[in-house]
C-alpha cells in the first residue's frame, strides 16, 4: 500500500502534480502571512521610531490589522481610469506580485527544504527580479498619468542599475563556494557565525543591504513613490486590490531579499553556535530569525533616513558601487586564486 | 525626423498633493525631472479678510488674524494689536507687554518646530514631523491654557492681551524648555549631519542677498541669505528692546543655511521665554490698558456697577471708535516681517486694512530657486520656503 502511493507520487504525473502544488502552497500560505505580519511588524517599528502606538485597534495589540486591511483592499472597487490601458493596468500588478513569488522556489529553508534545488539558483533569481521591473514600468505606462509615469521611470533606472552591482556582489559569493546552487551556498558557511560570509564579504555584505533597499524600493531609495514629489509614484492611479498586489509584491520582495541576504551572507539556516543547544534548534527557525533581523533593519533605515534626489541615487549606484563591487570581485578573484583557496569543483 | 519638435512636459502639481503644503498649485514644466519653470497659482484659499475686516469692529477683526498664518497666529494679532493701539494711541502696560513677548516666541518656536519637520518630511524623513508634533502639543497648551482655543487664540487684543498667566504657568514652561533642549539635540541628530540632509539640502535654492532684497525677503529667508534683517532688533517693539537674544544669519542662502537659522532661531526664542518668565516673576499690574473704553470691565465689576455694564455693552456692540489716521506695523513674525496698513476714518470700524503676508513675496521667488534643478529640489524649495496659504491668499 505504502509502496504504491510512494510511486504514485514520485512516477505519476498526477501525484508528482499534486506534490508539487502542495509544496508551493507549503511555501506560499507562510510567505503570505509573514508578508501580512511584516506590514504589522514595520508599522509597528516605525510607530516606536517615531514615538507613537502603531496598529493598536484592531484585534489584541492590533494584531489582526493586516488582515483588515487586506480585507478593505479586497472589499473596495477596482477603479480603472478612463484613459488607462484597461489590459495592461490590470496585468501589471499581477506581474509584480507574481515575480515577487515565483522566486521563492529556489530558495533553501533549511537542509534540503526546497521546492526547485536547481543549480542556477542565483541565476534564476536574478532574471527573476529583473523581471518585477516590467510589472513596474507597465503599471506607470498603462496608469497614462504623469505622476506614475516619472515614477515608473525611474523606478525602471534605479532596479535596474541597482541589479548591476548586487549582480557583482552574487558573483563574489559564487566564487568562493564554486556553485549556483542556492544550498551549497549555504552549506559552504557552516560552522561558527564568522565563517559565515558577512565577515569576509563584509563591504559586500554592506553594498548587497544598501543595493536591496535600492532595488525594493525603500527608503532612503523610494524616489519612485516619493510623495514629496510623484505622490505614490507608479501606483498613484491604483486602488483596491491592484493596489495591494503591488504591496503586497513590495513586502514580499522585502523578505526575499533579506532571505538572499541570509542564504548568502549569514549562514542561511546555519545556527551561529555549532553546539548542542543551539543546533537542536531547527534551521528553519534560525533562518527565519535571520530574515526577521535584516527586514528590521529595514524598517529601521525607513524610520530614520531622508530621502536621495534621483541623480544622487545614480550617481552612487554607477559610481560608487558599481566599481567598488567590480573591484571587489577582482579583488576576490584574486587572493582565491593565487591563495590557492579556490574552490574544489 | 529633423524637425521634431521636443516639448518639455507639463505637470500640474497641487493643489491636491502631498507636497503642496496647503493648497499651492503649480504648473511646472519639465524636461525630464529638470524644473524649466514653475507656475504658482494661488488664490484657492481666498477668504476676503481683509475686506471682512472692513465690516467688523476693531475687535471683532483680531481672530481674522489667527486665520492667515494658522500656524503663527499670535504673532499675527501682535501686529494688529500694535497697529490698533498706534492709531488709539495707547500702549499695553508692562505685564502685558512681557506676556505678548513670551508668546510671540511660544509662537515662533511653534511654527518653526512646524516648518523644520515638515522640510525634513519633503526631502523624504518622515519621522522629524511626528517628534515635533508632540512637542507642539505642548505648546499649543499653553495657547489653550491662556486663551481656551490650542490654535485661534484671539488672545493678543488691542490695549494688551485679554486675561493674566493662569497660576503654576511660568514653572510649567520652564519646565518644557528644560525639556526642549534635549529635544532638539534629538532632531538636530537626526538631521544635521545626516550626509542625505545635507545632499538634499546644501547649495539647493541658492538666494544671495541681492537676490533676497530684490524679491522682498523677510524673516529667516533674507536672514539665511546672509543679512542680518530683524524687526525685532530694528525697530524693537513692545518690551523686545529689552531682551538679550541673537539673530542667527546664514552664509550660504541656501536649503540648509535656512534650516539652520530656523534652528537657532527656537533656541534664541527660549532665550527670550527665559528673560520673559524672569521679567514676569518680578513685574505686576494690569495685562491691558486701564481705560474703560478700550478694554472691558472685569465681570465681577459688572454686577454691581452701572457704568461698567454700560462700558461692556457698549464695548462688545458698537466697539470703540479709533482716531483718523493711518499706521504700516509691523512685527517680526516667525515667517518674516508681517505687516498691517491700517487706515482709520474716525469710526468703529477700519476704513481699510491691508495685510503684508511675508509668504506672498517669498512665494513669488519659488521659480527663481527652483529653476534648472530637479523636480525633488522643488518639494525641499517650497519647504524651506514656509509657506502657508492662509496668509498669502488671505
Amino acid at each position: 500500500m505504502y509502496a504504491d502511493l510512494i510511486t504514485f507520487f514520485t512516477t505519476n504525473w498526477l501525484g508528482m502534480a499534486i506534490v508539487m502544488l502542495a509544496q508551493c502552497l507549503a511555501v506560499t500560505v507562510p510567505l503570505l502571512v509573514a508578508v501580512a505580519y511584516m506590514t504589522y511588524v514595520d508599522r509597528k517599528v516605525w510607530a516606536s521610531i517615531q514615538l507613537r502606538r502603531g496598529p493598536n485597534v484592531v484585534g489584541p495589540f492590533g494584531l489582526l490589522q493586516p488582515f483588515a486591511d487586506g480585507l478593505k483592499l479586497v472589499l473596495k472597487e477596482t477603479i480603472v481610469p478612463s484613459s488607462a490601458n484597461g489590459v495592461l493596468f490590470i496585468i501589471a500588478p499581477m506581474i509584480a506580485f507574481m515575480t515577487a513569488l515565483v522566486a521563492w522556489a529556489v530558495v533553501p529553508f533549511d537542509d534540503g527544504w526546497v521546492i526547485a534545488d536547481i543549480n542556477v539558483g542565483i541565476l534564476y533569481l536574478f532574471a527573476i527580479s529583473s523581471l518585477g521591473v516590467y510589472g513596474i514600468i507597465i503599471a506607470g505606462w498603462a496608469s497614462n498619468s504623469k505622476y506614475a509615469f516619472l515614477g515608473a521611470l525611474r523606478s525602471a533606472a534605479q532596479m535596474v542599475s541597482y541589479e548591476v552591482s548586487i549582480g557583482f556582489v552574487l558573483i563574489t559569493v559564487l566564487l568562493c563556494v564554486g556553485s549556483l546552487n542556492l544550498s551549497q551556498v549555504v552549506l559552504a558557511q557552516s560552522g561558527w557565525f564568522w565563517n559565515w560570509f558577512w565577515l569576509p564579504l563584509l563591504p559586500m555584505f554592506v553594498i548587497f543591504f544598501i543595493s536591496a533597499l535600492a532595488e525594493t524600493n525603500r527608503t532612503p531609495f523610494d524616489l519612485p513613490m516619493s510623495e514629496a514629489e510623484l505622490v505614490a509614484g507608479f501606483h498613484t492611479e491604483y486602488s483596491a486590490m491592484t493596489f495591494g498586489l503591488f504591496f503586497l509584491g513590495e513586502y514580499a520582495n522585502m523578505i526575499l531579499l533579506s532571505a538572499l541576504g541570509a542564504v548568502l551572507f549569514l549562514g542561511g539556516w546555519h545556527s551561529p553556535i555549532p553546539y548542542a543547544p543551539f543546533t537542536l534548534v531547527p534551521g528553519v527557525v534560525w533562518f527565519a530569525l535571520k530574515i526577521a533581523f535584516l527586514l528590521f533593519i529595514f524598517s529601521w533605515t525607513k524610520g530614520t533616513l531622508p530621502r536621495y534626489r534621483y541623480d544622487q541615487l545614480m550617481r552612487l549606484g554607477w559610481k560608487v558601487f558599481l566599481p567598488v563591487s567590480l573591484g571587489w570581485v577582482v579583488l576576490t578573484a584574486a587572493v582565491l586564486t593565487f591563495g590557492g583557496w579556490l574552490p574544489k569543483p | 525626423m529633423s524637425d521634431v519638435e521636443i516639448k518639455t512636459l507639463t505637470m500640474n502639481f497641487g493643489p491636491q498633493h502631498p507636497a503642496a503644503h496647503g493648497v499651492l498649485r503649480l504648473v511646472v514644466e519639465m524636461d525630464g525631472e529638470i524644473v524649466e519653470r514653475c507656475d504658482p497659482h494661488i488664490g484657492l484659499l481666498h477668504r476676503g479678510t481683509e475686506k471682512l475686516i472692513e465690516y467688523k469692529s476693531y475687535l471683532q477683526a483680531v481672530p481674522y488674524f489667527d486665520r492667515l498664518d494658522y500656524v503663527s497666529p499670535m504673532n499675527q494679532e501682535h501686529a494688529y494689536a500694535l497697529a490698533v493701539e498706534k492709531l488709539l494711541g495707547i500702549e499695553a502696560p508692562e505685564r502685558g507687554q512681557y506676556i505678548r513677548v513670551l508668546f510671540s516666541e511660544i509662537t515662533r518656536i511653534l511654527n518653526h518646530l512646524l516648518n523644520v519637520t515638515t522640510f525634513a518630511m519633503d526631502v523624504g524623513a518622515l519621522t522629524p514631523p511626528l517628534w515635533g508634533f508632540e512637542q507642539r502639543e505642548l505648546l499649543m497648551e499653553y495657547y489653550e491654557q491662556v486663551s481656551g482655543s490650542r490654535m485661534h487664540a484671539a488672545y493678543f487684543r488691542p490695549g494688551g492681551v485679554h486675561q493674566d498667566l493662569p497660576a503654576g504657568m511660568l514653572d510649567s514652561m520652564e519646565g518644557w524648555i528644560k525639556q526642549f533642549y534635549p529635544f532638539m539635540k534629538d532632531i538636530e541628530s537626526l538631521l544635521n549631519e545626516n550626509r542625505i540632509f545635507r545632499q538634499r539640502t546644501v547649495d539647493i535654492g541658492i538666494v544671495s542677498a541681492d537676490q533676497a532684497l530684490d524679491w522682498g525677503f523677510s524673516g529667516p529667508l533674507i536672514r539665511a541669505s546672509g543679512l542680518p534683517w530683524d524687526l525685532r532688533k530694528s525697530q524693537p517693539y513692545d518690551v523686545y528692546d529689552r531682551m538679550d537674544f541673537d539673530i542667527p544669519v546664514g552664509k550660504t542662502g541656501d536649503c540648509y543655511a535656512r534650516y539652520l537659522v530656523r534652528i537657532e532661531e527656537m533656541y534664541q526664542s527660549t532665550r527670550i521665554m527665559e528673560q520673559c518668565i524672569a521679567a514676569l516673576r518680578k513685574v505686576g499690574g494690569p495685562v491691558r490698558v486701564d481705560d474703560r473704553k478700550i478694554s472691558p470691565p472685569r465681570r465681577g465689576e459688572m454686577k454691581d456697577s452701572m457704568e461698567a455694564l454700560i462700558h461692556h455693552f457698549k464695548l462688545y456692540t458698537e466697539g470703540y471708535k479709533v482716531p483718523a489716521g493711518e499706521t504700516y506695523t509691523a512685527v517680526e513674525a516667525p515667517k518674516g516681517e508681517f505687516g498691517v496698513y491700517l487706515v482709520s476714518d474716525g469710526t468703529n470700524k477700519p476704513y481699510r486694512c491691508k495685510i503684508r503676508a511675508p509668504g506672498f513675496p517669498h512665494l513669488q521667488a519659488l521659480e527663481m530657486m527652483t529653476k534648472g534643478h530637479q523636480l525633488a529640489d522643488m518639494s525641499a524649495n517650497i519647504g524651506s520656503l514656509d509657506i502657508v496659504f492662509g496668509e498669502i491668499d488671505r
